[in-house]
């Protein structure tokens, strides 16, 4: 049924090609960062439900 | 820190607990409604003998009350109580919070008497009319605004990945919710959707999955990640875990919607796309429940004393069962089988009553004693909550899926001649009537747990005393603040509003891939000669249609299966729904689908069937709709119907808005002579007559010439 809508959208192989790619891409920069990401700062985020006075700061 | 600058202010603990209680107070009406609705499927004398308590009406009114009343205030409380807390800063604006608290009251008080009255634009989990959708809007913005305006006046500088699901849930709801809800406006009370079939059919779908996805699992995604740690008083097992948490999650969730399609003739490509993202999904969404269950390392001994952990964990794996679940039916093979049949239902009910409604309560449970400065009234009370609770889900669902199942067996036997096995739809239905039974008696159970809840809440309420502001104290945020070696991710989550924008993106690109064909189908719709518009008379046919409800039963889409097209008759086509807005191809079949009913019994068997279902079905579990054959139909605004629908494109003649009337009366009389002849009086302006109208005309259009069919 929608087969001929699609169809008429020109280079319509390319979008799922794209969309590939920006996956990929955001995937693996966000796992770089997710492996480098300091401990002090996990820690802090960790944190930060808990009561005020438990909560670990974050130096600057 | 420097903590010579500490600054003093003040949480409000008011608003969340105006939220709290509407929650409890809604949750209980929606399960009521639920539970009458569920009784109605054996026992279709519970409506009461009117319109407005019957099954097609009051279901959209349980759906919208559990989601929109129920779980979206219990998203708001605790929005409400955790937001400023993580932030070090009181919500932005009072005066914003109280609007939305009481908007979003006065909402849902509109929905709950407009659906009984049958106004409503029967697109699932959006009924309510264009009016509600403005208000929805205005009310949502002002939410967005508040939670935007409070971090930027935060004191906190990284914002807790809860609150990442807040804004991301917001942003998103937004979008879904303006696109779906686009519509012509006829009166103050009635609107056509601004897409027709096929069209309508994707973005409804595009909404409907996404819904689920941003209302009722985001949101909460959030509160398990501030409230799970809380309860359980450690941090959450792996804050890095949780990061690839939300981006894959709401990247990968837009994506997903054509899953509710599959059988339509979308292009192979497409639905593989669907079905591969729905595999995907699994990944973040288990990522997020062991994230939850492992929080509680080393404190599984509270989970047995701590009523509160219990209902969490429940959550939390149900959760993860409903995730599991999810992917699978959108493989197509398992589509098959459980698609319009009680498996979905039992399916959404995992995750309403045992994700949303578990951990909500367990919220509750935790947040309660703590607003009123006291522990809670009965534990014992509590835990025996949860076990009904618990029992409730099981009773619910486990018989659904075994009504699920044995329905499509035997919906799909055919016997050794060939032929269907049960080729009256009414065998099966006859089948499943104990599981009905049982799956009521869950639903009991549970709003049984609930109502003691209330009464647990309202006791430890009168014996705490409320604080209405909770002080603290934090530091200023450093204005000049520019570390170096900061970057990506930690850089961007201290930028709200940059972050807002980048969440939107992450969901806009799979909107836009699912809305790009939306927007292009006008134009491509393989067009058949032989379908026209409807007559005024079908017209007000459809719309009594719509208000009563009858796609929450029947749908009007057969598939390409044998056992459909034996028992039905030809599947349907795109080019058949182009003037149909909304589209009626439903999601459920509790009766028989009806895309083909047209011409298929005399007017008088419609006549027969509407005024006592048994009279013509024995033993269908069909409600009698008695008045339809004198309630009169008003058709003041049947112009003005005719020049909504010529602006959308309809191409009725010019100037036949002023012969609509005309053209009405004339069809109805043939309507009253066929009755007549068959020995039933009728006056020609009563709904009956109108609805059997467009019952006879549904799906005839390509009988007409079937040469020209593709």
């Amino acid at each position: 049924m929608y087969k001929e809508i699609l169809r008429s959208i020109e280079n319509i192989e390319v979008y799922p090609i794209i969309s590939l790619l920006i996956f990929v891409t955001f995937f693996v920069g966000m796992f770089i960062w997710v492996v480098r990401v300091p401990k002090t700062y996990v820690d802090h985020m960790e944190s930060l439900p808990m009561d005020e006075n438990e909560s670990t700061s974050l130096k600057p | 820190m420097n903590d010579a600058t500490l600054e003093r202010f003040h949480y409000d603990n008011k608003i969340v607990k105006f939220f709290g209680a509407a929650t409890i107070i809604w949750g209980l009406v929606g399960m009521l409604v639920g539970l009458i609705a569920a009784i109605q499927l054996f026992w279709p004398e519970a409506n009461m003998g009117n319109p407005y308590t019957t099954f097609g009406r009051i279901r959209p009114l349980h759906t919208n009350a559990v989601i929109f009343a129920f779980v979206g205030n219990a998203i708001f409380a605790g929005v409400y109580y955790s937001m400023p807390r993580l932030l070090k800063t009181p919500m932005w604006n009072t005066a914003l919070s109280w609007f939305h608290f009481w908007g979003w009251q006065l909402i849902i008080l509109s929905a709950a008497l407009t659906l009984p009255l049958g106004i409503t634009t029967s697109k699932e989990y959006a009924e309510l009319e264009w009016p509600i959708d403005i208000a929805i809007a205005l009310v949502w913005v002002a939410f967005g605004a508040n939670m935007i305006g409070t971090l930027i006046k935060r004191r906190e500088r990284h914002m807790y990945v809860a609150i990442w699901f807040y804004l991301g849930s917001f942003v998103t709801v937004a979008i879904l919710h303006i696109f779906n809800s686009l519509e012509l406006p006829v009166s103050f009370f009635k609107s056509y959707s601004a897409y027709a079939g096929v069209q309508d059919a994707l973005v409804q779908w595009w909404y409907g999955h996404n819904a689920v996805a941003f209302f009722l699992t985001t949101p909460f995604l959030g509160l398990m990640y501030y409230f799970l740690p809380k309860a359980a008083n450690r941090p959450v097992y792996s804050y890095k875990l949780s990061i690839v948490h939300f981006w894959s999650l709401i990247f990968i969730y837009m994506w997903a919607g054509p899953h509710h399609l599959l059988y339509t003739a979308l292009p192979e490509w497409a639905q593989v796309l669907g079905t591969i993202f729905s595999v995907m999904l699994i990944a973040p969404s288990w990522g997020g429940m062991v994230n939850g269950l492992l929080t509680l390392r080393g404190a599984w001994d509270k989970v047995r004393q701590e009523p509160v952990l219990k209902f969490m964990v429940v959550a939390v794996t149900a959760y993860g069962m409903a995730t599991f679940e999810g992917p699978m039916l959108s493989l197509k093979n398992v589509n098959a089988i459980a698609h319009y049949t009680d498996w979905i239902v039992g399916h959404v009910h995992i995750g309403g009553l045992g994700w949303n409604g578990f951990l909500t309560f367990g919220m509750l449970y935790w947040m309660w004693p703590r607003l009123f400065k006291t522990s809670i009234y009965s534990t014992k009370l509590a835990n025996t909550h949860f076990w009904l609770g618990t029992l409730g889900i099981i009773f619910y669902a486990l018989p659904l899926y075994v009504s699920g199942l044995t329905q499509f067996l035997m919906l799909k036997e055919f016997n050794e001649a060939g032929r269907l096995a049960y080729p009256n739809f009414l065998e099966t239905v006859i089948q499943i009537v104990p599981m009905y039974m049982l799956r009521a008696v869950g639903g009991a159970l549970y709003l049984t747990g609930a109502i003691i809840m209330a009464y647990n809440m309202w006791m430890t309420a009168k014996q705490g005393s409320f604080q209405a502001t909770e002080e603290d104290q934090a530091p200023a945020l450093a204005r000049a603040y520019n570390p170096s070696g900061e970057f990506w991710h930690r850089a961007w989550e201290r930028k709200p509003v940059f972050f807002t924008i980048l969440a939107t993106i992450a969901v806009a690109i799979g909107g836009v891939v699912e809305i790009i064909p939306t927007i292009l189908v006008k134009s491509n719709v393989p067009t058949i000669s032989s379908v026209k518009p409807y007559t005024p008379l079908e017209l007000e046919g459809r719309d009594l249609y719509i208000a009563n409800g009858c796609v929450g039963c029947h749908s009007q889409m057969i598939r390409p299966f044998r056992s459909e097209t034996e028992r039905y008759g030809e599947y349907s086509k795109a080019g058949e729904f182009v003037y149909d807005r909304p589209f009626l191809w439903g999601s459920k079949r509790t009766g028989p689908d009806l895309h083909r009913i047209g011409g298929k019994y005399p007017d008088s068997w419609h006549y027969h069937h509407m005024v006592d279902p048994t009279s013509m079905s024995p033993g269908s579990l069909m409600p009698s709709y008695p008045w339809m054959t004198t309630n009169e139909l008003d058709i003041t605004d049947l112009p003005a119907k005719i020049r909504t629908l010529q602006k959308l494109g309809v191409p009725y003649p010019q100037g036949f808005d002023a012969q609509a009337n005309a053209d009405y009366e004339a069809q109805a009389a043939k309507v009253v002579s066929n009755l007549k002849d068959a020995g039933v009086e009728v006056a020609p302006n009563t709904e009956i007559v109108a609805l059997i109208a467009y019952l006879q005309r549904l799906g005839t259009d390509i009988k007409k010439t079937s040469a020209s069919t593709n």
